[in-house]
C-alpha cells in the first residue's frame, strides 16, 4: 500500500471530509422549514403569528399569498413544506373566545420532516393561544367568558398518509442510477485499462469520439434498465404513487445517467487500479448522497454546506423524481431542476470525455 | 526506389527528465524484418507506441505503408498490426470470438477473413481450441492468439513487441514460423527484442541505446563492424580472471556468457595461448581458451558498453 500513493491519499482525505460533512449535513433536528402564509384575517393577531413564524428558528418565512388556491402552486413548485392559511374570521372567532380554525397544508413529501414541522407549528399556535388567554385574564381580572381556543385543521398533500416508503423510494430510484452508473463506468475502464483492451482499441482505425460513444452506450443502457426494474418494483411492490409522466421521468433520467457516465469517466482517469476507483467512487458519491436531501432535508443544513449542495446532480435529479413520483408535477415546475441537470450533464460528460482522451 | 513501409525521421519523446526517444531516423523497405534491439530502457517499446499513434511525440514525423501518422491516424492504424508485451485479448471472449471482434473493429467482413483466419489458426495449432476462452490460454497459446487478432486485418506493416517473452519454446518457433512467412506477403515487420539470438533472425536490425540507434545494418554487418577477434576463455573465478585481463594492451572489452568470459580483442592483441599464459601466471584456473567467431550478441554488448560509456562522457 505504501506503493499506492493515490489510495493512501484517498483513505486519509476521505474520512476527514466525510465527517465533517456528516456532522454538519446529517442532522434530523428540522430548522429552516419554509413556509407560505395566507393572511385573509389581516390582523394584529394575525400579524402576531407571521411575526413569530418569521422569528423562529424552525420556520424560515418565504412570502404571502392572497389567495388559498395559490398554494396549491407554491406547494407543488417544492417551494414551501407548509402553508399556513389564517381565514377571514380567525381574528374575531379568537377575540370572541370562540373556536378559531387555521388551516395548515403539509407537503407530505418528506414525512418525517412534515411530521416534526407540523407539530412545531401545532405548538406554536397553542403557545400563541394561550398568550392570548393570560392576556385575557389579566385585562378581565378573572375567567369570564369562553377561552379563545385554536384549532387547526391539517391536510396533508402528496403524501397523505406520510410513508416514508414514499418519500424514500423515488430517492432511492435516483440513487441507484447514480451508484451503478458512476460505480460500473470508472471500475470498467480502469479495468480495460489495466488488462490492455482499452490500449488494443486504440490502435484500429476506430475514432476516440466513436470510442467514447461506443463504451459509453452499453453502460448507459444498462443504467436504464436498472431505472425500470426499480420503477416496477417502486410501484408494484412498494406501492408508491407515480403520479407524474413516465417518459418525462425516463427522459430526464437519462440526463441524469450522462452526468454519472462523466463522473465515472473523470473518475477512471484519476484512479490506477480498480481498488483506487471503487475508493474514489465511494468518495465522491457519499457526500453526494448526504448533501442532495436523499436522507436529510437539505434546508436543515448550516448555510455554507447549504451552498455545496448546489454542486450536486443528485440533488436535482431527487427533486425531480419526488416531484413526479409524488406530486406529479411536470416540467411547468420542474425546469429549474431539468435545466441545471442538463448543465451538469454537459459540464461533466464534456470533463470526463476530455479527461478520458487525454488518458488515451 | 519505392516507397518505404516505414519511416521514421528526427523522432524524439521524452517523460519528464528522461529522454526516451532521441532524434531516431530509420526507413524499413517493404517485405523487411527490421529489428529493433536494445536492453530494456533503450526506447525500443516506446518507438513502437509512438508508431502506432499511442503516444505522441515531442518532435519529428512517423509514415507507415506511406501514410503519415500523425495526420492520418486512423488511416495509418489501419495499415497497422500491433502486438504489444502484453496483447488486449478480452479473457471474457473464446478465441474466435476475439479474432471476429478485431474482424469488426478494423471494418472486415467475417466471410473476407475467413480463409485468413483458418489460415492462421492452423499455422498456430489453434485451430481445435477456437471455443476456448482466452482467459484460459497459456502464455504461449495467448500470445498465438493474440498474433492472429492482430494479422487478421492483413495489415501492411506489424510491430512486434517482444513477441516471445514468457512464451515456450514450441510456442516461440510456430510464432517465429509466421513472422518469416510475412516477408512473402508483402507484410513489413519491426520487431522489439532484447535477444541477440532473436535480433539475428532479422534481415536488418537498430541497435538502440539511450533511445537512439547506436548502430544500424544486417546482423554480419554489425558483427563485421564492431568485433574482430574473440576468445573464448572458460573460468571457474570470472570477476579476477576479468581483473586480469582487463588492462592488457589489446583487449577491446570482455563480457561473460555462461560459464566463460568472451574477450574481445583488436586485431594485433594477444592470441588465446597468451591470454592463458597470463592467467596462468596469476594462477587463475583456467579449462581452456579458444579463438572463436564473433556473434552478433557480441557485437551488441560492445556497442551499449561503448554507448554507455559515450553516455557517461
Amino acid at each position: 500500500m505504501r506503493r499506492d500513493p493515490v489510495l493512501i491519499r484517498i483513505l486519509i482525505i476521505a474520512p476527514i471530509f466525510q465527517l465533517i460533512m456528516f456532522g454538519y449535513a446529517a442532522t434530523t433536528d428540522v430548522t429552516n422549514v419554509p413556509v407560505v402564509i395566507v393572511d385573509q384575517s389581516n390582523s394584529p393577531e394575525s400579524r402576531a403569528i407571521t411575526n413569530s413564524i418569521r422569528g423562529s428558528r424552525y420556520f424560515d418565512l418565504i412570502g404571502h399569498v392572497r389567495d388559498p388556491r395559490e398554494l396549491k402552486t407554491v406547494l407543488d413548485a417544492g417551494q414551501a413544506q407548509l402553508a399556513l392559511h389564517l381565514p377571514l374570521e380567525f381574528a374575531r372567532d379568537l377575540r370572541r373566545g370562540e373556536v378559531a380554525q387555521v388551516m395548515l397544508y403539509v407537503d407530505g413529501t418528506d414525512s418525517v420532516t412534515a411530521n416534526t414541522a407540523a407539530s412545531y407549528m401545532v405548538r406554536m399556535l397553542q403557545g400563541f393561544a394561550e398568550g392570548v388567554v393570560v392576556e385575557r385574564m389579566r385585562l378581565r381580572g378573572g375567567a369570564t367568558g369562553g377561552m379563545p381556543q385554536i384549532e387547526m385543521v391539517p391536510r396533508v398533500w402528496y403524501n397523505a398518509d406520510l410513508r416514508s416508503a414514499n418519500y424514500m423510494v423515488p430517492g432511492v430510484f435516483g440513487l441507484i442510477i447514480m451508484i451503478i452508473t458512476v460505480a460500473w463506468t470508472a471500475q470498467s475502464v480502469v479495468r480495460e485499462r489495466q488488462v490492455g483492451t482499452l490500449e488494443q482499441l486504440l490502435v484500429t482505425p476506430v475514432r476516440p469520439l466513436e470510442l467514447l460513444i461506443g463504451k459509453s452506450i452499453p453502460y448507459a443502457v444498462t443504467a436504464l434498465i436498472s431505472a425500470t426494474e426499480i420503477m416496477l418494483l417502486a410501484i408494484f411492490w412498494f406501492k408508491v404513487p407515480l403520479r407524474g409522466s413516465i417518459p418525462l421521468l425516463f427522459a430526464l433520467a437519462a440526463v441524469f445517467i450522462v452526468c454519472n457516465l462523466g463522473l465515472g469517466l473523470l473518475i477512471s482517469t484519476i484512479t490506477r487500479t480498480q481498488q483506487q476507483a471503487i475508493m474514489a467512487t465511494f468518495f465522491f458519491l457519499m457526500p453526494g448522497v448526504l448533501l442532495s436531501g436523499f436522507m436529510f432535508p437539505v434546508s436543515n443544513m448550516p448555510w455554507i454546506i447549504r451552498q455545496v449542495a448546489w454542486l450536486i446532480p443528485y440533488r436535482y435529479f431527487l427533486e425531480i423524481c419526488r416531484g413526479i413520483f409524488l406530486r406529479g408535477v411536470g416540467l411547468g415546475v420542474l425546469w429549474p431542476q431539468a435545466v441545471a441537470l442538463v448543465v451538469f450533464a454537459i459540464l461533466l460528460f464534456g470533463a470526463g470525455a476530455l479527461a478520458f482522451r487525454k488518458r488515451l | 526506389m519505392a516507397e518505404s513501409a516505414v519511416r521514421i525521421e528526427g523522432l524524439r519523446k521524452r517523460f519528464g527528465e528522461i529522454v526516451a526517444v532521441d532524434d531516431l531516423s530509420l526507413q524499413a523497405q517493404p517485405g523487411e524484418i527490421f529489428g529493433l534491439v536494445g536492453s530494456d530502457g533503450a526506447g525500443k517499446t516506446t518507438t513502437l507506441r509512438l508508431l502506432c499513434g499511442l503516444l505522441k511525440p515531442d518532435a519529428g514525423t512517423m509514415a507507415v505503408a506511406g501514410v503519415d501518422v500523425l495526420r492520418e491516424p486512423e488511416q495509418a492504424r489501419g495499415r497497422l498490426g500491433y502486438l504489444p508485451q502484453s496483447f488486449g485479448l478480452h479473457d471474457d471472449l473464446s478465441i474466435a470470438e476475439n479474432i471476429r471482434y478485431f474482424a469488426d473493429l478494423f471494418c472486415q467482413e467475417m466471410s473476407e477473413v475467413a480463409e485468413r483466419r483458418d489460415e492462421l489458426l492452423a499455422a498456430t495449432g489453434l485451430a481445435e481450441f477456437t471455443d476456448r476462452l482466452a482467459g484460459d490460454l497459456s502464455g504461449g497459446m495467448k500470445q498465438k492468439a493474440a498474433l492472429i487478432c492482430a494479422l487478421i486485418h492483413r495489415p501492411e506493416v506489424l510491430l512486434l513487441d517482444e513477441p516471445t517473452r514468457g512464451v515456450d519454446p514450441v510456442s516461440r518457433r510456430d510464432l517465429w514460423r509466421i513472422v518469416y512467412g510475412l516477408p512473402a506477403e508483402g507484410v513489413t515487420v519491426i520487431v522489439a527484442t532484447p535477444d541477440a539470438d532473436e535480433a539475428e533472425r532479422c534481415s536488418r536490425l537498430a541497435v538502440l541505446a539511450g533511445g537512439a540507434i547506436a548502430d544500424l545494418g544486417t546482423a554480419q554487418e554489425l558483427i563485421a563492424r564492431h568485433t574482430s577477434r574473440l576468445v573464448e576463455v572458460s573460468v571457474a573465478d570470472q570477476p579476477r580472471a576479468r581483473g586480469a585481463l582487463r588492462e592488457l594492451p589489446g583487449v577491446a572489452a570482455i563480457s561473460s556468457l555462461g560459464e566463460s568470459l568472451r574477450v574481445s580483442l583488436t586485431v594485433d592483441g594477444p592470441s588465446a595461448d597468451e591470454l592463458a599464459q597470463v592467467l596462468r601466471e596469476r594462477e587463475i584456473a583456467i579449462g581452456g581458451a579458444t579463438e572463436v567467431e564473433p556473434r552478433l550478441v557480441d557485437a551488441l554488448l560492445l556497442l551499449e558498453a561503448r554507448a554507455a560509456r559515450d553516455g557517461d562522457a
